[in-house]
């Protein structure tokens, strides 16, 4: 497995718990499973049919909210005057400002630069969106910030989604290197997410390069002093305000929390129609005498 | 010294043998010396004296690799530990339930005496737990994710930790700024529990999180400790703060004093014993006596022909007004004259404490009688003629 470009990988995040998905129906569903058709002798006829039915119900699966744009409705999270409450307009002054976040600048107030919500709600939707289809396909998210102030926060929003943060110092090749750091077999993050882009010493974070290194999609809330380059889905956005990184918090757990919570009823739903079609096909034709061969 | 003189004289020969022609003349008395001790020797044995660099390349040895144990292993290894503990019980003829540890390190003592100085070459016998150190368990689950939500950071317990104590930081700080909008808080001293305790030390808190961790992240965590510390804790946070407190056993600084005994007679008498260098020393002294002292059953005056021996022995009756108020008996073996001396003295000292007020005591103790002399003799060093002093050194 050796994706070439991010699209690839993301679609075969979902691809390689295949053999778990197996074990979970088999485990789940007590009924005409595939190996318990075996067992109890039935007929060959339904016994082909089944495995391409467990891969098919996990194609369906996966394939299905591809087929929206919104399958999971982020946009009603929050709106333009939402983020204009939790002050996510608010930038640096002018003399900070990055030359690529000049697109993103709606223009300057007594020196402070203004964020354009208009643009930040499109990229907001955007990464919502991306964010809760790499939860909804089992990714792993890693957040990361390297801002003191919201490190608790972070860490505390990570563990509700059930997923993973790292706030601390980022240790040189955790990224490039982590058969070495992590311990070998290790799987990385599908997905990163920064609440703060730049380090302690205001300089890019060494994760934004290394995530790019690694075809590793980036979301990221991009200030007005930061780079937006390597970030694949920027959202223009205060980082320093509490308010503010409170309300990406928020967001971003509510998304993955959806994202999980849907997969689950999705993975149910198809469960109990594929239960219910065999027990349709089941008794329609009746078994044979003969004893499958093993 | 022959040896280097004989390496460069071969290194020589050969460098003459190689270049062909060859210039005797100046050198003739050497290269025969030489020739006389070195053996006859082929062109191409004397070029293996030829130096060559040998180009080590980094291996994949299993030794240089970090073991992993997995968890079969380890029980496996338990297992085989416990049955073989039993096999020594009865071999040993003891009963196998109460076969201790000690038991089992004096019955392999005794099996594989071993003259080894190092203690840790000899063989063993311990349990895997003692032998096997401590590693992590495999980090994340069949689907490759890992079970912590700070595994991606490398060092998930301590940041773990840090970020558990942070929280009750600031539960504490916000239980703190609400009692004080009520109106209901008040400051209270909290010393007494940190007495006769101290922080874990870096060690105890890399074994304790079975992680690597430096300075500045241990520096940090007894900051953090010592800032919860300052606020007001509830029990929960007590338990958690002593469970990183460790208790230090607080050394009397108050001197020992000997009780004071009698003897058939009613005479009142006091023991002590002493040592300097090899010798050691057990002194009598009797609260009401003429000054006698006896050594080995020897007058003192027999005993140490010097003057400055008995000087030293008088010193601590001298220091206290004493000189002909007690009597002494004492035994002393080992050491020297001067040696023996020091340990009568030290004995002496230690014995007059039970006769005398505190603040005499304090001042024996100032003026260093009642100090062990800590001096030893310094061993002598390879290279040196003695401990200090080095071999006559030569120009040329």
């Amino acid at each position: 497995m050796a994706p070439a470009g991010t699209l690839t990988r993301l679609l075969s995040v979902g691809v390689r718990p295949r053999p778990l998905g197996l074990h979970i129906l088999k485990a789940a569903t007590p009924g005409p499973a595939w190996p318990s058709s075996r067992t109890l002798g039935n007929a060959t006829a339904p016994a082909p049919s089944e495995p391409e039915s467990s891969d098919d119900l996990q194609d369906r699966v996966l394939s299905e909210p591809l087929k929206h744009s919104d399958f999971f409705n982020v946009k009603e999270l929050f709106s333009v005057r939402s983020l204009f409450n939790a002050r996510v307009h608010l930038g640096h002054k002018a003399g900070c400002r990055h030359r690529f976040m000049e697109p993103y600048i709606f223009g300057s107030r007594l020196g402070q630069d203004i964020i354009d919500l208009d643009q930040t709600a499109a990229h907001l939707q955007l990464a919502l969106n991306f964010t809760a289809h790499v939860a909804y396909r089992k990714g792993i998210i890693l957040f990361v910030g390297r801002n003191r102030q919201f490190s608790h926060l972070i860490e505390n929003t990570a563990r509700a989604c059930g997923e993973y943060a790292h706030t601390r110092y980022f240790k040189g090749g955790l990224l490039t290197n982590a058969p070495l750091l992590l311990g070998p077999g290790v799987r990385l993050p599908d997905l990163l997410i920064f609440l703060n882009t730049l380090n302690n010493v205001f300089e890019p974070h060494v994760a934004v390069r290394d995530a790019a290194k690694m075809n590793i999609p980036t979301v990221g809330i991009v200030d007005t002093n930061c780079n937006p380059c390597l970030i694949t889905y920027p959202v223009p956005g205060n980082d320093d305000s509490p308010p503010s990184v409170r309300l990406f918090c928020h967001l971003f757990r509510v998304t993955i929390s959806r994202a999980k919570d849907r997969r689950r009823q999705v993975e149910a739903l198809y469960r109990l129609q594929s239960q219910e079609g065999a027990e349709r096909r089941g008794p329609a034709d009746p078994p044979p005498p003969e004893a499958r061969p093993a | 010294m022959a040896a280097p003189c004989v390496s460069c004289c071969a290194l020589l020969s050969y460098r003459l043998f190689f270049r062909g022609k060859v210039n005797l003349a100046p050198r003739q008395v050497l290269w025969k010396a030489a020739a006389a001790e070195l053996p006859t020797v082929s062109g191409s044995q004397i070029s293996r004296l030829r130096h060559t660099t040998v180009l080590t390349t980094k291996k994949n040895v299993a030794a240089l690799r970090r073991e992993t144990y997995t968890v079969d292993f380890i029980k496996k290894q338990i297992d085989e530990f416990n049955i073989g503990k039993r096999h020594l019980a009865n071999m040993m003829g003891e009963d196998p339930e109460t076969f201790t540890q000690e038991d089992i390190d004096r019955a392999i003592a005794y099996l594989f005496p071993s003259g080894l100085f190092e203690k840790r070459a000899r063989p063993i016998m311990k349990h895997p737990e003692q032998i096997f150190p401590k590693q992590k368990a495999i980090q994340w689950g069949e689907d490759g994710r890992p079970f912590h939500f700070l595994f991606y950071t490398g060092k998930q317990s301590y940041y773990s930790l840090m970020h558990d104590a942070y929280g009750k930081l600031l539960n504490l700080e916000k239980h703190k700024n609400e009692l004080q909008a009520k109106g209901l808080f008040s400051e209270e001293a909290k010393t007494k529990d940190l007495i006769g305790s101290r922080w874990l030390i870096k060690e105890e808190l890399e074994e304790m999180l079975v992680e690597k961790l430096s300075d500045q992240d241990y520096e940090q965590f007894i900051r953090l400790l010592e800032r919860l510390l300052t606020l007001q804790c509830g029990a929960a946070e007590e338990e958690f703060l002593q469970s990183f407190r460790r208790s230090v056993t607080i050394q009397s600084k108050k001197q020992l004093i000997e009780p004071v005994r009698y003897d058939k007679q009613g005479m009142a008498f006091s023991t002590s014993e002493g040592k300097r260098k090899s010798a050691k020393a057990e002194a009598v002294v009797y609260e009401h006596g003429s000054g006698r002292i006896k050594v080995n059953g020897i007058d003192y005056l027999l005993y140490f022909p010097v003057t400055q021996d008995r000087e030293q022995l008088m010193f601590p009756f001298h220091f206290l007004d004493r000189l002909g108020k007690h009597d002494v008996t004492c035994t002393v073996s080992g050491g020297g004259r001067s040696a023996q001396a020091g340990a009568i003295r030290l004995a002496v000292a230690r014995a007059l404490c039970s006769f005398v007020t505190e603040e005499e005591v304090e001042w024996m103790r100032q003026a260093g009688l009642l100090t062990a002399d800590p001096r030893i003799r310094e061993r002598k060093k390879p290279g040196q003629e003695g401990a200090r002093r080095k071999f006559t050194w030569k120009k040329r």
